[in-house]
């Protein structure tokens, strides 16, 4: 079956939940089999499939509740992300090799974030492939690609400076004894 | 050169979607830069990282079955069926039927060419009445070529099809005398073609021959070898179709 376990993944990442995550790449592929004509020759097949799963998600419950309306503000771009500090998220991460960390910090993405950010790092899809999945202008998928990017770094730093205290408090303790 | 201008287009710079002249900038400054070849490296261990976590989700083998066992009477028409409703069946089934034909002909004094030729047909036609033609179903060159890697000894490359009536359906691993090889799919006013690419110097001497079809099968083909790489374009659209999407590949 074509592109079936990305899309259980994909599926997966935007329910948070293993059966409603079923639920929704089966209906993706009943769509998808009902729908077939209106497929495009020449057209992504790939973002084709993901625009199906997407929009079925959109008008599910959980969808509805998980994504509300993108105000036009959040869609600006803030412009450039500055100075790298040494001690980035980047850095850390990799020292730690904490996947569990980036999986907590990606679910934590607001959907319209997580969506844009897993189909470009984990699908690799081009932008001009994530406009055609999600049907926006490639300007936009750049400002809010920006963005999850910014809002995930923001909250692995402050996982880590949290992780810090922690730390910094047990020893004090320990000290204490 | 600025690097603060510069490191807030180090994700784009990474993704590959800046433009060219500001990749070729930021390719020449990133390898001049410390600061910047830090930033960047940490970034791109980063995205790895990332594509690792992200890959978090497995279907279950009994969701898959379901799922299987759901499309499966639709499955054929997924790919071909709702091009032309029956068009695999009829053609599968004439090509069955003029194959038999031209065996029972020609069994005694077959030539090692025409031997070679009908393999070939008869990769064509067992993927076509196959239920999953294609493993990987994409019109886009860029996705059916990386999929290839690491399962066939070798790489190739996909002609681009913009101004042509030709369309990229999808690939599959196919074997010929036990050499791997990659079989293409290409769609031209609903005619179905397969392009198979093999390693050269790995078929037998008789598929390394460019030989001439013989008549009595409905399809028209064209072979040629290149840089190590022996190409079979075969179908049932006009040989002339057959030649153009040969010299696409040749071109």
């Amino acid at each position: 079956m074509p592109l079936f376990p990305q899309l259980y993944n994909f599926a997966h990442w935007l329910t948070q939940d293993r059966g409603e995550a079923e639920d929704l790449v089966q209906e993706t592929f009943a769509k998808a089999l009902n729908g077939f004509s209106s497929f495009q020759s020449g057209t992504n097949f790939r973002a084709w499939m993901y625009r199906i799963l997407r929009n079925t998600f959109l008008t599910s419950r959980t969808g509805l509740r998980s994504a509300p309306t993108v105000s036009l503000d959040a869609e600006e771009d803030e412009g450039p992300e500055l100075a790298v500090e040494r001690d980035t998220p980047e850095t850390i991460l990799m020292a730690r090799c904490d996947s569990e960390m980036l999986q907590t910090a990606i679910a934590a993405l607001p959907v319209h974030h997580r969506e844009i950010f897993l189909l470009c790092e984990v699908e690799e899809m081009s932008y001009q492939e994530i406009a055609e999945t999600l049907s926006i202008p490639i300007g936009t998928v750049m400002s809010r690609l920006s963005r999850a990017r910014r809002t995930l770094r923001e909250y692995l730093q402050r996982r880590m400076q949290g992780e810090k205290v922690a730390v910094g408090n047990e020893r004090g303790m320990n000290y204490g004894v | 050169m600025a690097c603060e201008s510069l490191k807030g287009k180090l994700d784009t710079y990474l993704d590959g979607e800046l433009p060219e002249q500001e990749m070729r900038t930021l390719d020449g400054h990133v390898r001049s830069c410390a600061s910047c070849s830090s930033d960047a490296l940490g970034k791109l261990q980063m995205k790895r990282a990332i594509q690792v976590a992200g890959k978090r989700f497995t279907p279950s083998a009994e969701f898959r079955k379901r799922i299987e066992q759901t499309i499966a009477p639709k499955r054929r028409s997924f790919v071909f069926g709702s091009l032309r409703p029956n068009w695999l069946l009829a053609v599968a089934a004439v090509a069955l039927v003029a194959f038999a034909l031209f065996i029972a002909r020609n069994a005694s004094d077959r030539s090692a060419g025409q031997q070679a030729f009908s393999e070939i047909a008869d990769l064509h036609v067992g993927t076509l009445a196959s239920s999953s033609p294609v493993d990987v179903i994409s019109t886009d060159r860029h996705t059916v070529k990386p999929w290839f890697q690491g399962k066939i000894p070798f790489s190739f490359n996909l002609p681009d099809l913009q101004n042509t009536e030709f369309s990229l359906l999808g690939g599959r691993l196919t074997y010929l005398d036990q050499t791997p090889g990659a079989q293409l799919i290409y769609d031209y006013r609903k005619h179905h073609i397969s392009v198979f690419v093999f390693q050269e110097r790995s078929l037998p001497a008789s598929l390394r021959e460019s030989f001439l079809p013989p008549k009595q099968l409905p399809f028209n083909m064209e072979t040629w070898a290149r840089d190590g790489l022996r190409y079979f374009v075969i179908g049932d659209a006009s040989k002339d179709e057959i030649d153009r999407l040969a010299a696409l590949f040749k071109s």
